[in-house]
């Protein structure tokens, strides 16, 4: 039996995996959540002591069911008559400056079977309100080197209540060559307190990738909280280099306990699944590399 | 950093104690400053910033130690005491205030109510450019009115780190309020934290604060009482929004210490009386960003006057008072110690001080009451009860149905939600107050003696929404920043009404400088005369503004962060 042979027979078995994990990390996340998603018929009981029943009352602007705006709608200029600042520079209040923060979201150890590594997952930001600086880094490091390294350069700007669009460069680096990326995506708050980040790519040579993540911050006490959290990576085409075939080439999902000693600064101990798929898992066969890698995890979440 | 489920209280744990009630002695360490008004010690739980009777005073603005925790900070200081000295003026006398800035940044102070020239009014940028390090600004005025009112500065953060007190000022006829005892009680909150440091965390984080957030724990609790679909129910509105229903207050008790006159709970502000006097005590919230729920177990409380204004006497249980805002109360205890018990409307915390007849006693302290998670009448006003029950056209408290219009700005990424179908009556004192088996006051209990001040009614009308968008932590009239705003233009001599419109879950209490707010009720009569309006979640204002004022003027919500991030209006009457 050729390789290439084997390799089919086990993708159509791999699809069959494949659709088992994506059901088990959708249940991963949804199942934190499912009390949540309440019928929104059910809200006349949602505890209101004013309540009168009648029309849809309250909107919200990203929401499905956003009406189109009041073709009234007010111009909020409209009270100035023409009149402007006066000779006095005008106050410069917190809307007017610059200020950063950075999220380190994950610096923690690995432990597997296959070996031990480090690993970071950082976002920071420099900018104001609704425009920023938006920097996304992260990486693994094993067996004495790094292993993989995404590093993304973005301008974020607020687009709705909840979401970001994001343009700008990403860099890969690690095992195998570097890669270059155009990189534009959402980044932001769904109904139901998602978080998440969806990023298309667009590199040279006709590549193309495709990189989701969603997570969920569940409370069991008012310091101690479970994060679930899910990242898939698609590419448009395979990468032989970098040992990345083309589809659904990895696909992460974790579950970390931490505990806030400070808003800012959280241990936390988890476990982390993930997988490789496809020509990628094909890619690791042939390397004789695991596609399949349960990790306890344990590290740090801090910001500053 | 999202919430999910509603909890109960978690009480401070025994560390934090200290942190919460504060140091018995806490407050500015006099003495080390080298511009001291002489002043009692703090210790003996007599706490009271220095009073100056006079037309003419000598103000300086200053950094000086300070403890209140436990942990020495430095705060920002007028004649080295928080609060400042209060000041007594006379109805009709001019007074002049030298005010001298020895801190390294530029100062201001701003007369809270009082009606000026505007370039008395000491707002750097509008009024003036502020008081620059090293220098002296003379403020002259004519004091046109009586009764309670405050000054703080409007530069930065120095209000949340000390810089704020009384004024009184006696009637020029005598004063119709008769009282034997007359004391200030000005509440206000500490942090020991940076406040640029707090706000940067707000921006980060706006949940940063709250510790009373919705968990799982309480979750299976209300599954277990109420069934799963009830708790589902319950959230799924909230969730799918994206808001917090426990979002009371953006900063509490975690980083707080609320402080009467200065005093921290454990250092007891004490008022002495002698049993059968009526004592006057003169509510000032001096908070950052703090609305207290005061009462004094015990004892009713009659309120004769609101923002300086006399009121037809209302008798209460419990105010609450918005940040900014002034009560003046007269109670009539007897031959007991009381509590003047002031918690925080998010419930995390609380000022606290004594009248007593003698030095040295105290009454129990009640317990916090427990927080109430905010309702959908908070987030969808008059309409709340079944907004997808398709059943339209139905009027609240008989107010009638108003029509909203947004502004263009306020569809987009600095709002979070927009209310539609605002609740226009004046008679709900608010949540954590609604049926709690004591008389509290609110705006509908509130009427101004005498007539408004133009029985004329309004020319046309100005509608500006209250907008804000918790996740980003941004704030804003119209969806409109300050720095992306254009003036708001009052001709001179007319008399305009304003619309409120709250497209926010929170309490704003909006201060218009120079020219008073006239309340109206829901059915358009004279209310109450104001300078600061607490505008409720999902509620909708309004009242008349006489713009006789000429000049520049600041308009802006009162709660300092928001202010900060945006929350603000130039005002030109021209």
């Amino acid at each position: 039996m050729s390789a290439v042979r084997r390799s089919r027979m086990e993708n159509v078995e791999i699809m069959k995996y494949r659709t088992k994990i994506f059901a088990a990390a959708l249940l991963l996340i949804g199942a934190t959540s499912a009390w949540s998603q309440g019928p929104m018929q059910g809200m006349e009981h949602s505890g209101m002591d004013h309540g009168r029943p009648t029309a849809a009352t309250m909107s919200q602007p990203d929401t499905p069911k956003q009406p189109a705006p009041d073709p009234d709608v007010r111009d909020p200029h409209a009270y100035s008559d023409g009149y402007d600042f006066g000779a006095i520079p005008r106050p410069r209040m917190g809307d007017e400056h610059s200020r950063g923060a950075l999220l380190v979201e994950r610096l923690e150890r690995g432990f597997a079977d296959e070996g031990n590594s480090t690993a970071y997952d950082l976002q920071a930001w420099y900018g104001r309100d609704y425009d920023r600086a938006v920097l996304k880094a992260e990486g693994e490091r094993a067996a004495g080197k790094l292993q993989d390294a995404r590093t993304e350069l973005l301008w974020g700007r607020a687009v709705a209540s909840f979401w970001d669009a994001q343009l700008g460069l990403r860099h890969d680096s690690g095992v195998g060559p570097d890669r270059s990326w155009l990189a534009f995506g959402i980044q932001g708050l769904a109904p139901y307190w998602f978080e998440l980040e969806a990023t298309g790519y667009l590199g040279q040579e006709g590549r193309s990738a495709l990189r989701v993540a969603a997570s969920y911050e569940l409370l069991v006490t008012q310091k101690l909280i479970l994060q679930p959290h899910v990242e898939a990576n698609l590419y448009g085409k395979s990468d032989p280099e970098r040992e990345l075939g083309s589809g659904l080439s990895t696909l992460t999902a974790g579950l970390r306990l931490r505990y806030e000693l400070k808003r800012e600064f959280a241990p936390y101990a988890g476990v982390e699944w993930s997988g490789k798929f496809g020509d990628t898992a094909d890619f690791a066969r042939v390397a004789g590399a695991p596609t399949r890698e349960t990790r306890v995890v344990a590290g740090v979440r801090f910001w500053f | 950093m999202k919430r999910y489920f509603p909890s109960h209280v978690i009480l401070p744990d025994l560390p934090r104690r200290r942190f919460v009630q504060g140091l018995a002695a806490g407050g500015a360490l006099l003495g080390m400053s080298p511009l001291v008004v002489p002043a009692r010690a703090r210790a003996a739980g007599a706490s009271s910033a220095p009073v100056l009777a006079a037309t003419e005073f000598d103000l300086v603005i200053a950094q000086s130690p300070v403890n209140f925790t436990g942990r020495p900070r430095m705060a920002t200081t007028v004649n080295g005491s928080i609060p400042a000295p209060t000041l007594r003026w006379r109805e009709g006398d001019t007074v002049t205030l030298r005010v001298t800035n020895r801190l390294s940044e530029t100062a201001s102070i701003h007369w809270h109510g009082i009606l000026l020239p505007f370039q008395m009014d000491g707002v750097p940028g509008i009024s003036y450019t502020g008081i620059a390090p090293g220098e002296t600004f003379v403020y002259r005025f004519k004091v046109q009115q009586s009764g309670t009112y405050w000054y703080h500065s409007h530069s930065g953060f120095q209000e949340q780190t000390g810089i704020f007190s009384a004024i009184v000022v006696d009637p020029a006829d005598g004063d119709p309020i008769r009282a034997q005892r007359d004391y200030v009680v000005q509440l206000s909150d500490w942090t020991d934290e940076d406040p640029n440091r707090v706000f940067a965390k707000l921006k980060t984080q706006s949940d940063y604060y709250n510790f009373d957030q919705p968990t799982a724990g309480q979750f299976l609790r209300d599954v277990s009482r109420e069934g799963l679909s009830a708790a589902r129910e319950k959230r799924a509105m909230w969730n799918q929004m994206r808001m917090n229903p426990t979002d009371l207050a953006d900063i509490s008790a975690y980083t707080y210490t609320y402080l009467t006159n200065g005093a921290t709970p454990a250092g007891n502000w004490t008022g002495i009386f002698r049993p059968g006097e009526r004592v006057r005590l003169r509510f000032i919230n001096s908070g950052a960003m703090t609305f207290f729920d005061v009462r004094i177990p015990g004892l009713k409380m009659t309120v004769v006057q609101a923002d300086g204004q006399n009121v037809e006497p209302v008798t209460v249980d419990e105010i609450r008072i918005g940040v900014a805002e002034t009560y003046d109360v007269i109670v009539e205890p007897k031959d007991e110690a009381y509590t003047i018990f002031a918690q925080s409307m998010d419930r995390t915390g609380y000022a606290r001080g004594t009248l007593a007849p003698r030095a040295g006693l105290a009454a129990a302290v009640p317990v916090l009451d427990k927080p109430q998670p905010l309702s959908m009448s908070d987030m969808m006003g008059a309409m709340s009860g079944g907004a997808m029950s398709g059943m339209t056209g139905m009027n609240h408290g008989g107010a009638g149905e108003v029509r909203v219009r947004h502004a263009r700005t306020e569809y987009g990424p600095s709002t979070d939600m927009r209310v539609d179908t605002p609740r226009t009556s004046l008679d709900d004192p608010g949540i954590g107050l609604r049926n709690n088996g004591r008389r509290v006051l609110t705006y509908a209990d509130l009427h101004t003696i005498g007539a408004p001040l133009d029985p004329s009614g309004p020319e046309r009308e100005i509608e500006l929404h209250l907008t804000g968008n918790m996740e980003r932590y941004t704030w804003s009239l119209d969806g409109l920043e300050f720095g992306k705003s254009t003036p708001v233009h009052f001709r001179h001599g007319e008399r305009l009404r304003v619309v409120f419109v709250n497209d926010t879950m929170m309490t704003h209490p909006m201060h218009l400088h120079g020219m008073w707010s006239e309340l109206e009720s829901p059915d358009g009569r004279f209310q109450v005369r104001k300078h600061t309006v607490s505008v409720q979640p999902a509620q909708r204002v309004t009242f008349l503004v006489t713009a006789d004022a000429l000049g520049r003027w600041a308009w802006h919500c009162h709660l300092l962060y928001h202010m900060d991030a945006g929350m603000f209006r130039e005002v030109v009457v021209a």
